[in-house]
Parts: structure tokens; sequence; C-alpha cells
């Protein structure tokens, strides 16, 4: 009996091992001194996203745009007698670890807001703990429609949280984007709809699918898959034999990369679709070379294109940060920076000073923020969604994402 | 097209690759009864040794033809370094405590070896991109096969008849076979079972580094946490074909890659039970198999009853 009950042991084990690894490393002293120049009273900026595993090429873009943001306001004393200061913390792209980084900031007088994550189902995990510290979270990157529009918002759209804003455009916009640019420009009809059944890229599956659908195409086949793996040949070779002559992925770099190799590989040429989570330097590494001709939708203009985000990209480099600033960078910057402007509208409120209740009073003024960011205008509306609803369609060309159509979506 | 050939080749690779790192739990098992999980791991640090030498060893543009001994020597040696280093520092000091001792060692030297290669490996972090070898796919009737691929076809079955060969025909091998069924009276009869169960873990980390290199050849990339899943399924593989025995393990790794691959397949097809299907549900079948054989036949596929021991 003794073998049987050290098997069962084992199994015990590995199923917390597997729990264990979810919050393995942590990274504490994320914070990164972000100068000296306000001086007085120093406000802190919390930044969430993941900074190790398999999407960090994300996480760390989206940290060092926002520390570019909060040292950009402390040089120009931007908010009289503030010092901005970013401080970091790793969610490494699970709900679970986020939540307790959102408990973490909570507790942190100092954190006045936070710019993150880069999941919306972590950022689902962190709105109930922001709502009840009455803090406001920005995220740069979530792009889930039932953060901002309630789970309901096919029909009846209600807002769930007013502590949550967000600069991304939504899924409900991406997909359908993305749809009519497949088929009215890429010509292609017989799509082949595959998603991590995670919340973004289930979401984003979904309504690629409906508008795909009433446009006149065909879905040909839907799968999904599971985020852990990297063997996807049982999938390539459905897709291969379902006659599609596209493939729409709903979800992250890290899976679409291989999956668009191994769809290839299986000697299908079918270009892999997907949102601005496949909108990575990562993907097209991942995809190797086959992935050439593989597009990307992502949110707003291309940033090194609009005169807005030129000196955004110049000083990123100026600053020598060591990792590119990704799909997100230009959103982070414009995150971190409406927080910087609901604290410069309380200040200015309250004589020049913090008031007491400030967490509360940014919150209000984030509702009413206005300028001319990295990413276009910069304001929300009454979800706390961005008004900017733009979006860019991008192709694998010679190892680089290229633009190839910018546009607005009108239902 | 009827896809069957193809998906039963998708999981006869996959098992192979499930198969290779099977043999190394199996094998530690059935000499010592301890369950290596850091196993997983030392198939990774097999990868990144290779990566290495085809990275920061070998000059620019070097012909894979050329590489891929020299990768698989640099793949073989890191693995076999890991674990008896792993054998010397972590397991032997703790062998005859309680059985438990080793197995958390070993899950906490699982998680010591990942975050060690993510810290200290350049550009680790997120997946690092593995040198491919060049032509293909080649076409055989209905089936395609990626050049990677074939690497993995043939090191598998070669794999398994040298250590077929080396268990039973050499003088180390009967002495492995002497310690797995008695290590007491082994030692008696004169066999250096310290240096036994070292062999053990270094054969077992020759075909994890084998199994490393198959992996990144076939999927393109490798990271510091690629071992762990994987490392489960080959354990999972282990179990199924009877933990101890050697080739049991690798036809546990071909029954489960099989399932896998079949369910993903063809499960989804089930009219009205469409949410039971598709790859996100494939790891499901492949557990709810290994509790059918372990309900029916508890010693796995090709296991003994083994009296109990120890």
């Amino acid at each position: 009996m003794r073998q049987r009950s050290l098997i069962a042991i084992t199994a015990a084990l590995a199923a917390g091992a597997l729990t264990l690894t979810a919050c393995g490393s942590r990274d504490d002293d994320g914070g990164s001194d972000s100068g000296n120049g306000g001086g007085g009273t120093t406000v802190v900026i919390g930044v969430d996203a993941p900074l190790t595993g398999d999407l960090s090429a994300l996480g760390l873009g989206i940290k060092n745009s926002a520390d570019l943001a909060a040292k950009t306001a402390n040089k120009d004393k931007h908010v009289e007698g503030i010092t901005f200061k970013v401080e970091a913390l790793d969610d490494q792209g699970q709900p679970s670890v986020g939540q307790q980084n959102a408990s973490q900031f909570v507790a942190n007088d100092k954190v006045l807001g936070v710019v993150g994550p880069l999941n919306s189902s972590v950022g689902e995990s962190m709105q109930q703990v922001f709502e009840s510290g009455n803090m406001a979270l920005v995220s740069p990157a979530n792009t889930g429609p039932s953060l901002t529009q309630g789970p309901d918002w096919r029909t009846e759209k209600k807002r769930p949280f007013k502590t949550y804003f967000r600069t991304a455009t939504t899924d409900a916009i991406q997909g359908p984007f993305a749809a009519q640019y497949v088929f009215n420009d890429f010509k292609k009809t017989k799509a082949f709809v595959i998603d991590d059944k995670k919340t973004y890229g289930a979401g984003l599956a979904g309504t690629f699918t409906d508008e795909f659908k009433k446009l006149g195409g065909k879905i040909v086949g839907t799968e999904h898959i599971n985020p852990d793996t990297k063997d996807f040949s049982a999938v390539a070779t459905k897709v291969k034999n379902s006659g599609a002559d596209v493939v729409y992925y709903g979800g992250e770099y890290p899976q679409a990369g291989p999956l668009s190799k191994q769809i290839k590989g299986t000697g299908a040429k079918i270009p892999l679709v997907g949102g601005d989570g496949i909108y990575s330097a990562d993907f097209i590494k991942l995809a190797g070379a086959s992935g050439t001709g593989d597009l990307a939708t992502s949110v707003g203009a291309p940033v090194e294109e609009l005169p807005s985000a030129k000196e955004f990209v110049a000083n990123y480099k100026t600053e020598g940060y060591k990792e590119p600033f990704e799909a997100y960078g230009g959103y982070s910057y414009d995150s971190a920076w409406a927080i910087i402007e609901a604290v410069k509208a309380v200040v200015e409120k309250n004589d020049g000073k913090l008031p007491d209740d400030a967490r509360a009073q940014v919150v209000e003024a984030m509702q009413n923020v206005s300028f001319d960011g990295v990413t276009g205008k910069v304001s929300f509306d009454e979800f706390g969604d961005a008004t900017n609803k733009q979006l860019t369609v991008y192709a694998v060309e010679n190892g680089d994402w290229k633009a190839v159509k910018s546009g607005t979506y009108t239902g | 097209m009827n896809e069957l050939p193809q998906q039963l080749v998708n999981g006869l690779l996959l098992g192979s690759m499930y198969g290779l790192i099977a043999i190394g739990y199996t094998m530690v098992y059935g000499i010592v009864q301890l369950i290596n999980f850091a196993h997983g791991e030392i198939f990774m640090t097999g990868a990144f040794g290779a990566l290495t030498v085809y990275i920061y060893i070998l000059p620019d543009g070097t012909s894979m033809l050329i590489a891929l001994p020299l990768m698989i020597l640099g793949a073989v040696i890191v693995s076999v370094t890991v674990a008896i280093g792993a054998e010397r520092f972590a397991y032997r000091p703790l062998r005859g405590g309680p059985r438990l001792a080793p197995l958390i060692t070993a899950i906490g030297l699982s998680l010591a070896l990942q975050q060690a290669v993510w810290a200290w490996y350049p550009d680790a972090k997120s997946a690092r991109t593995f040198p491919q070898i060049e032509g293909g796919p080649f076409h055989i009737g209905s089936i395609t096969l990626q050049t990677g691929s074939i690497f993995l076809l043939i090191a598998a079955p070669v794999s398994m008849a040298f250590l077929g060969y080396f268990v039973m025909k050499t003088r180390t091998g009967r002495g492995m076979q002497a310690t797995a069924q008695d290590p007491d009276t082994a030692k008696l009869m004169g066999v250096n079972t310290d240096r036994i169960i070292v062999i053990a873990f270094a054969l077992g980390a020759v075909f994890a580094a084998i199994g490393g290199v198959a992996y990144g050849l076939e999927y393109g990339h490798v990271d510091f946490k690629m071992g762990f899943i994987l490392g489960l399924k080959a354990f999972t593989a282990a179990v199924l074909g009877g933990i101890g025995n050697i080739y049991g393990a690798m036809i546990g790794g071909v029954v489960l890659g099989v399932a896998e691959t079949l369910a993903t397949a063809y499960i989804g097809d089930i009219p009205g039970l469409g949410q039971f299907g598709s790859q996100s549900w494939a790891d499901v079948w492949a557990f709810i198999l290994l509790i059918l054989v372990l309900l029916f036949r508890p010693q796995g596929l090709l296991g003994e009853r083994v009296a109990d021991r120890a």
C-alpha cells in the first residue's frame, strides 16, 4: 500500500506545485527613481503589469512608459509642489496575483492612482479592490467590454465600477474592426476561429465571429486552446483540413506565435489574424519566418506616426530604457498622464496642497480630464472608456510590424 | 481529406517527447523510489545548454549538420551535470530519511532551477528562439512532417534501443536491475549502489537532454517554464506505463500523446457536447485516461505487480 499512497501524495504535491508557480517570483523593488524636481509632497503612481514570464515584453513596456510620464511631469514641474514616483508590481499575468497587488496599492497611502494591468482577466480581479479603496485604476491595455459596460454590455450597458478607466478601446470595437478588414479588404471569407478561453481572447473571438457572419463570411471551425501547452499540432491539422482561408485567434502572442508557426508547418498557407495581444515583436520571433503576412489589429493610430507621439518616442530613447515600449507604451504614458492631470486638478482646487480625501477627488477629476496625449485626444466617456476609438491593422513584413490601415470603427 | 494519419503522427510526436522525459522519472523511481520532480527542469536546462552551444560557442551561421551533434553534446553535458549535482547535494543527504522529504526537496529544486535560468540566462525572461534545421516540410501520402519532427521520430526509438541494450546487456545495466530489485542484497553482492544511483540519474538526464533539443527543434523556441507542465505530463506517462518500467515509460508517453491529440481532434465533434471538445480539454481527457488505467490496472500498462517494499 505504501506505493499507492506515495503516488497519491505525489499527485497532491503536483497540484500544489501548479499553484505555487503561479505566485513564484515577486519583484518587490519594482519601484524606480523618477528623479526629483517637483519637491514637496511625493505622489506615487502604481504600475501593475506582468514584469516576468511570457508577457513580460508588453509589461516592461508599460512600466517604462509610465515611468517616463512621471519623469516628464517632475522635470516640467507640471504639478507645483508635487513629485511623482512610479512603483511597479509584477502580476505575472495572473488574476490572483493582480488582486494581491491591488490590495498592496490600496494599503499604501502615497499611491493616488494605478496604471495597469495588461490582461483583462487581471483587471477584472482588481476592480472591486480599487472600488473599495476609492482609487483610480487606469488600464492602458484591457479591452474586455464588460470591464466598463457590465456583463450584459451587448444588450444593456451599465458601468460596474466608477473607479475604473481605460485609454485602450474595447474588443466590442476591435473584433468587428478586424472582421471588416478581413472580409472587405483582405478578401477572406472562410475563417477558423480559435481562442484561449480567457476574458480577453474569448471576447475578441466572439465579437469577431458576430461581425464576420453579419458581413456574409463563413466560420468553418472553432477551437479553444490551452495556454499552458505549446503543442498545437492537432489544432493546426484541423485548421488545414477545414478549408479555411484565414485564422482568427483571440489571445496573446506566447500562444499565437507557435500557433501560427505550427499552422504553416502543416503546409497550409493560411494567415493568422489577431488582436492587440499579438501585436508584439515577440510574436514575430515566435512565429518565425513563416509568420510573414500575419495580421494584428491594435488600438489607436501607429504611435510612431502621430505628431503628438514623436516627442514620446524621442524621450523614451533618451531615457535609455532597456526594453522597447511595445504595443501599449503610448497608452501607458497617457494613462499615467491622466492620473497626473487629475492630481493637478485636485491640487489646484485645494490651494496647492493635497486634500485629505485625495483619492476620491482624483477619481472624480479623472472623469473630466482632457488633454492631447501620445495616442491622440485623451478623455473618458460615462463608462470610463476612452473617447478615442481609433484602430490600426498591422501586417508582419520583413520581420517587423507594418501599419497597413488605420481607421475608426463605425458599427 | 482523411486527417486521422496526420493526427496519429502528431500524437506520436508529442508522445515521444513525453516518453523521452518519462524515462528519467521511471528509472530514478525504479531504483531509489524517488519521484524526481525536478526532472522537467533537467530537460529545460538541457535545451538551454544546446541553445548556449549554438549562440555563444559556435561561430554565427554554422550549418545545423555540424551544429546539431555539438548542441546535443552541450545539452547532455548540462543536463547530466545538473542531474548529478541534484542527486549529490539535494537527494543523497536525505536518502534513508522520510519518503516525503526528497519529494519536497525535488519541488523546491524545480522552482530554484526555473528561477535560476530566468534570472541569469541572458534574455530568458520570455521565450528564446531556437535554431531550426533547414528544409522541409516533407510529405508522405497525406502526412506532412517538419524537419525538426524527423529528429524526434528518429531520436526516440534509437534512444530506447540503446537504453534497452544498456540495461539488459552491460555489467552496469545488470547492476541497475539488481539494485532495483533489492538494494541491500545487491550491495552485499558487490554492487556499488551509490554509483548505480548516480548512473540512473545521469542516464535519465541524457534522455531529457535529447528531449530538450527535440522540443527546441519542434517548436522553435525554449523558455524557462517549459519543463514544468511537460514534466508533469511525463510523470503521468510514467505512471500510465507502469512506473519503474523503462519500456512502459515510452509506451505510456505515446498513449498519452495520442490520446490528447485524438481528443483534441475528435471529441469536439460529439453533437450537442461541443463544449467538451477542443484542445483546452485535452488535459482533462488525459487525466481521465490515467484514472481509468489506475482503477483497472493500478500497476500501469506494463508495470508488474510489485510486492510492497521499503
